[in-house]
């Protein structure tokens, strides 16, 4: 887009700008429940932004409604917290207009899936360039225990007393048939598994997706003990042999059983929206060289008299 | 035809030129011949002629077929509305011929295709009826195999004739319309145009000419309503817009995605309405005031979302082509029900501005001054229009483009601290600082839905909320302060004061011109600024005995429309009443003439009981 070229340089100090400190980048307390699985997607989200050493204004952190939506408040830095379900919309309309910004969405199942499912086919399909991660707790939180449209068959909660029998969304099914272009899963307790797959998100160009498992300790308590050795489950990574530009592969391991395999399931380069229209716009600019803004808007008024 | 030396059943007889300052031409057919377009070549002649020009054209919800009108006023004066009634008809087939009759006024001209009609005897002698077989002498003209196609410029051949209209402009028109198309192309269009422009008979030729005009509109440029926004809204500086596809909206973002990328712009296609908002607020919290618009259902599928910018505070454009509602409605007739959603729309107190644009050139200038709010005051601008602007051409005065257009090109200048809702600004409006500024004292904003503190973080601090809730709206009584006053159209005070808002200023302005003549002299105001209202209106409204509102909304359970809803609950004075309808067609100058009449009575028999 035009406007890059001046975007791209923000005025900087005359200085070498010291790397940023957990300190700088840490904004309020929490107000997650002890033992929320939460924590660690963001203590490994403060890891990033150090390990990248990206100073505060060159991202921008995004979250629809929800308890892990909360995320803006505390990163410092620029963020918006907006309505519920339509992050990813507005993470697009950040990304599109400000290609010198790296945007991170967050949110949790409900509002990736439920409210927000259409956003997330449609983001996922367009490819536009960000990073989202879910934390997906099978549960809503925040509103105390309803059906999430992660909750598998027979959970129950205060809207399903006698068990959920909706069949749940398969985030990683979901992601892959939409078109997504970096589909990856995780889980809040490999901390060290979780940075990588942010990292490697982050490095993706296009729409990289994370599902994260993330416990909600107060209503959906041992959710994912399966897949915690530290509770007698086991986390399984994805195998090494995985062809992850194989959609076909990719779906069949996505179709595995709770709690299934943890890695990138996909990853292939399509042209992103973001380069799709950069490419309209410096096409059509090019037919205007030289030209200020007004005269080319004359050049269209001189064709209506 | 007023001011015509010939009237009544003499009109136009005879090869004698009738002059007149004026003139209104129906054209009816079905949507598929290319009746727009000879509106669209008239509404250009006239664009570069001396004439001023209103058009006003009915489109078929029906995909394809179905019967189209287009409705041209020419005048050399200034022309206010599309005009009650047709002094010329055009019909193309028996159903356009049966409908449209009762829009010609007696003793008007109705030229036929009489390939396709077989006029009824009760009215010949009612209206001077002139066949002409356009449909074969179309044939005749550009070959066998043209079918339908080429009528509609045949019939801009004779309407050229009948108005002595200029030739040579007309052709000119012609070829740069089909230039793009081909050398045959033109040629055949051209060939139409001459063969209906020469067809010999005393009936037509040279009925009329057009008195000169006193004002030089030679400078002018054509366009719809909807390009008027379309193209107002670049020349504010807007680059970014999202949209869903609903009528009449989607000719503006047809526009903007196929121009904003000239400007290193883009406009996307979104997947639905919320995610349009959305990411029309997205980029504006990039910086630069973004766009995104519907009509009908779409407005209301927004309303959350423009609930945000408003707790958020970051600035926003959403334009809203109003049609009949409510739910699915009439999508391609004309209401103005959208006043309330606009002011209103959504759950809690969320204070937003208002625009009305009143006719196309006022769509251009409204839609940059709806930008200029949004950024100067980091809050939702709802610019309404609505079906009868959005499809009608006009011509109007070229802006001078390389004055007013703006560059919004987002300022990301370090600052030293920053705080997103500053409670300490003298007129409660926010600066928005895009992502991408580094503040140097290392505290970044948040901008959020939740309410919150003066750095965006969450309270819920009764202190806080009443604090903020106060910011929010002050800063729309300060956008008040700076509001101008609007004139009073027709005389300063008197007994009947009208107001309007869109669509309905221009039959309204007619109105009081009319009335003048009558001994029944009525004035009309038009309100431009609906949320915040411009101070100074109650001064203006205690010069009138009465004030009616005339509105395309109903009156509702208490008798009164929503524009007039909103000014009695401001000023608590039961002389505001309201004029109402609601059968999704335009107000003709002599209803509003009929309705004050009726009201006024009504009124003086209660006063005199």
């Amino acid at each position: 887009m035009s406007d890059s070229a001046t975007l791209e340089a923000p005025p900087q100090d005359a200085e070498e700008r010291q790397p940023v400190t957990k300190k700088e980048i840490t904004a309020d307390h929490p107000t997650w429940c002890p033992g929320c699985g939460d924590f660690s997607v963001l203590a490994i989200y403060y890891k990033l932004i150090q390990k990248r050493n990206i100073h505060h204004e060159k991202v921008t952190t995004v979250a629809g409604i929800g308890c892990s939506s909360r995320f803006p408040y505390f990163v410092q830095a620029h963020g918006a917290h907006y309505i519920h379900g339509r992050a990813l919309s507005f993470a697009s309309g950040v990304s599109l207009s400000r290609p010198d910004l790296h945007v991170f969405a967050f949110g949790g199942d409900g509002d990736a899936f439920s409210i927000g499912g259409n956003h997330f086919m449609h983001t996922a399909r367009k490819n536009v360039k960000m990073t989202y991660v879910v934390m997906d707790n099978f549960v809503y939180g925040l509103t105390k225990k309803q059906t999430s449209p992660t909750s598998p068959l027979g959970f129950k909660s205060k809207t399903d007393n006698w068990g959920a029998f909706d069949r749940p969304i398969n985030p990683m099914k979901l992601a892959i048939s939409a078109g997504a272009t970096f589909v990856a899963r995780t889980s809040h307790t490999n901390p060290k598994h979780l940075l990588e797959m942010m990292d490697l998100a982050m490095d993706h160009d296009g729409f990289g997706f994370i599902e994260c498992l993330s416990e909600c300790t107060e209503f959906y308590a041992g959710a994912f003990d399966a897949s915690n050795p530290r509770k007698g489950g086991e986390y399984l990574l994805v195998p090494e042999d995985h062809d992850v530009t194989d959609e076909a592969a990719a779906y069949k391991l996505a179709g595995e059983d709770f709690p299934g395999k943890f890695g990138v399931y996909y990853q292939v380069q399509r042209p992103t929206k973001n380069a799709l229209e950069a490419g309209v716009s410096d096409a059509a600019k090019a037919k205007f060289e030289g030209k200020k803004d007004w005269e080319v808007l004359q050049t269209t008024f001189n064709r209506m008299k | 035809m007023s001011q015509s030396a010939a009237t009544g059943d003499d009109i136009g007889s005879g090869s004698q030129s009738s002059r007149i300052s004026e003139a209104v031409i129906r054209i009816a057919g079905n949507s598929q011949d290319g009746i727009q377009s000879i509106g669209g070549f008239l509404a250009r002649l006239a664009g570069r002629s001396e004439q001023e020009v209103m058009t006003m054209m009915t489109i078929p919800s029906t995909i394809s077929g179905g019967p189209s009108i287009f409705q041209v006023r020419l005048g050399s004066g200034d022309v206010l509305s599309a005009g009650d009634e047709a002094d010329v008809l055009l019909a193309f087939y028996q159903h356009s011929y049966e409908n449209h009759i009762s829009n010609l006024r007696e003793g008007g001209i109705l030229v036929y295709d009489s390939d396709h009609v077989e006029p009824n005897e009760e009215w010949l002698d009612k209206y001077r009826h002139i066949g002409i077989a356009i449909s074969s002498l179309t044939v005749e003209a550009i070959g066998g195999t043209a079918r339908d196609k080429g009528k509609n410029i045949y019939a801009l051949g004779l309407i050229g004739r009948m108005f002595n209209l200029n030739l040579e402009k007309l052709e000119r028109l012609i070829n740069e319309r089909f230039a793009a198309k081909g050398e045959s192309v033109v040629k055949t269009a051209m060939d139409a145009f001459q063969s209906g422009y020469r067809y010999q008979s005393d009936d037509i030729t040279n009925l009329f000419e057009f008195t000169s005009s006193e004002v030089d509109r030679s400078n002018q440029v054509v366009m719809s309503g909807n390009e008027a926004i379309g193209y107002g809204l670049i020349a504010a500086g807007v680059r970014f817009g999202a949209g869903y596809p609903i009528t009449p909206w989607s000719d503006i973002m047809e526009l903007l995605r196929r121009e904003l990328p000239k400007y290193g712009g883009s406009f996307i296609q979104c997947e639905d309405e919320i995610a349009s908002v959305s990411m029309a607020i997205g980029a504006s919290y990039g910086g630069r005031v973004a766009v995104t618009g519907s009509s009908g259902p779409g407005i209301s599928l927004k309303t959350e979302a423009i609930g945000w910018a408003v707790m958020a505070e970051v600035p926003l454009v959403v334009v809203d082509i109003q049609r009949g509602g409510p739910s699915t409605g009439l999508p391609t007739n004309v209401e103005q029900s959208d006043l309330n959603i606009a002011c209103f729309g959504g759950h809690g107190d969320s204070p937003r501005v208002v625009l009305a644009a009143a006719n196309v050139e006022d769509c251009f200038y409204t839609a940059m001054e709806a930008v200029d709010i949004a950024r100067r005051y980091s809050v939702p601008v709802m610019l309404l229009s609505d079906q009868a602007i959005a499809t009608r051409i006009e011509a109007f005065d070229e802006p001078k483009l390389e004055e007013i257009c703006r560059d919004l090109t987002p300022d990301l200048t370090p600052t030293p601290t920053h705080k997103p809702y500053d409670l300490e600004t003298e007129t409660g409006a926010s600066r928005h600082r895009a992502p991408g500024t580094r503040i140097e004292d290392g505290r970044y904003p948040v901008v959020t839905g939740l309410e919150h503190d003066e750095w965006g973080h969450p309270s819920a601090s009764p202190d806080l909320h009443e604090g903020m809730t106060h910011k929010r709206r002050n800063k729309l009584k300060a956008l008040a302060d700076e509001l101008p006053v609007p004139e009073v159209f027709g005389a300063d005070s008197g007994e009947v004061l009208v107001v309007g808002w869109g669509s309905t200023t221009g039959p309204l302005y007619e109105a009081v011109e009319k009335s003048g003549n009558n001994g029944q002299a009525i004035s009309a105001l038009k309100l431009r600024h609906i949320s915040p209202l411009p101070n100074g209106l109650e001064e203006i409204f205690s010069r009138f005995k009465r004030i009616y509102v005339v509105e395309m909304n109903d009156g509702g359970v208490h008798g009164y429309g929503q524009l007039a809803g909103v000014l009695r609950a401001r000023f608590a004075d039961p002389r505001i009443q309201g004029i109402n309808k609601t059968d999704a067609l335009r107000w003709k100058v002599w209803e509003i003439i009929d309705r004050v009449n009726e009201c006024r009575n009504a009124d003086a028999a209660e006063t005199n009981a």
